[in-house]
């Protein structure tokens, strides 16, 4: 085991600590939702740099190739990417609805209000 | 240079330049998969994830407002947090198998099948799209409906609601 | 004013190319990288560009609401109809060797109008979704 041998997983750990730093650690609902698209991003990551095969094309049959690359993994993304995209709307649905609720997309104004809220009514 | 792009993102404060850098994640993912020989997912890529994803991005900062605040206390506990899930993770890397490995179960167990029968069964060259739509045809179902609930979900959500007649949030 | 008619030429010239390339990436998808996802994604994005130089009601003259709702549904639709037609024709749900007296060509069939489904689907979501976000202003629905 050398290093150019796992050094994709290693960087999809990296970029996927990242995107889950950013969710954890910030408190705008909006970067939130970037880190996670983020964290999905080195998931892609994650599946297709095994299939890769060095010497190998992309996986379209054709006379002048023999050597593909692994085409199992390029279906399972294709499906997450766009699942990935329908979150993201969704989440930043919800957050515009927050905002307009609220007042704001910060999480400590968001918590303050309602414990006010839950205090005073 | 995507790592340096992550880390831009977790500090930059004005969310415009953030969203902007998460564009520019998106194309570098999508060159990076074109050099993992993976031609139809960095299509999707680059026009999901930097045309679509930026497109909302910018809508929903229009809608909401553009800067970070601050952060009140200096938490360590999700730097702590997230330096010992890079520890455990890379500590999981030691059993898999190395770049490239032509030998790995990964390559051996399904795919010469698709890879041969495929072109001969469906007619189609481009395995991906054969798998896609006819060996896994009912996994691209469920995936359209995932996406027609998205959009359902957006039009329940920001559909206009009519002044009056609605009750105060309590 | 002058950057305004700018963008309106580049628009104008631009915007017919991206449906084409849209329509090209839908049907080569069975010989290059491509397919339904893709040409929904550049159809959406086409029609998004038009709105965003010409101003959101333009746009919503050229696409309306109703028919971008359609869309939504139809896409959706069209898949589960090829999936049906495979059950009447005798065989499983979405099995394709069936709905032609050649199974390599029952294929062909298959594959294609699933790939229209798909585009329709992405295409009308994504719109319907961009229509929701631009439409709403801010300051509209404070205080509900």
């Amino acid at each position: 085991m050398t290093f150019a041998s796992h050094y994709t997983y290693w960087m999809t750990i990296l970029l996927m600590v990242g995107g889950l730093y950013i969710v954890i650690a910030r408190g705008n609902l909006i970067k939130k939702l970037i880190g996670l698209a983020i964290f999905q991003t080195s998931v892609y990551l994650l599946y297709i740099a095994p299939g890769k095969l060095i010497g190998g094309t992309a996986p379209i049959v054709s006379e002048a190739f023999k050597v593909y690359s692994n085409p199992l993994p390029h279906v399972l993304i294709l499906t997450a990417i766009v699942v990935g995209v329908a979150t993201l709307a969704l989440g930043l649905a919800i957050a515009v609805r927050i905002s307009e609720a609220y007042g704001s997309v910060e999480e400590d104004e968001i918590l303050s209000v309602d414990r006010n809220e839950v205090d005073g009514a | 240079m995507m790592a340096a792009l992550t880390v831009a993102i977790v500090v930059q404060r004005n969310l415009f330049s953030v969203v902007v850098l998460s564009g520019v994640y998106s194309f570098l993912m999508a060159t990076v998969l074109v050099a993992l020989d993976a031609v139809d997912v960095a299509m999707t890529e680059a026009s999901v994830g930097a045309g679509m994803s930026t497109v909302l991005l910018l809508g929903a900062l229009y809608l909401c407002g553009g800067e970070e605040a601050k952060p009140m206390q200096r938490r360590f506990l999700p730097l702590a947090v997230a330096i010992v899930i890079v520890a455990a993770l890379v500590y999981g890397t030691f059993g898999l198998p190395a770049f490239s490995d032509s030998q790995a179960p990964f390559h051996t167990h399904v795919i010469p099948r698709y890879l041969i029968d495929g072109p001969k069964e469906t007619g189609v060259p481009n395995v991906v799209t054969a798998v896609l739509a006819s060996y896994r045809g009912f996994d691209t179902l469920g995936e359209v409906v995932v996406v027609f609930t998205a959009g359902i979900g957006v039009i329940a959500l920001l559909r206009p609601r009519r002044k009056g007649g609605k009750e105060k949030r309590k | 004013m002058r950057t305004e008619i700018v963008l309106r030429v580049v628009g104008k010239l631009l915007i017919p190319f991206m449906l084409l390339f849209a329509l090209y990436v839908q049907f080569h998808g069975d010989f290059g990288p491509g397919g339904g996802f893709q040409a929904g994604v550049i159809t959406a994005a086409a029609v998004i560009f038009y709105a965003l130089i010409f101003g959101l009601p333009a746009a919503r003259r050229v696409v309306p609401d109703r028919v971008v709702e359609t869309m939504v549904a139809l896409g959706v639709a069209i898949y589960l109809g090829v999936g049906f037609a495979g059950l009447a024709l005798g065989g499983n749900f979405l099995d394709y060797f069936v709905l032609d007296p050649n199974p390599v060509e029952g294929q062909h069939r298959g594959i294609f109008w699933i790939e229209i489904g798909v585009l329709v689907t992405v295409t009308g979501v994504m719109l319907k979704i961009f229509y929701m976000f631009a439409g709403r202003g801010r300051g509209d629905e404070r205080d509900q």
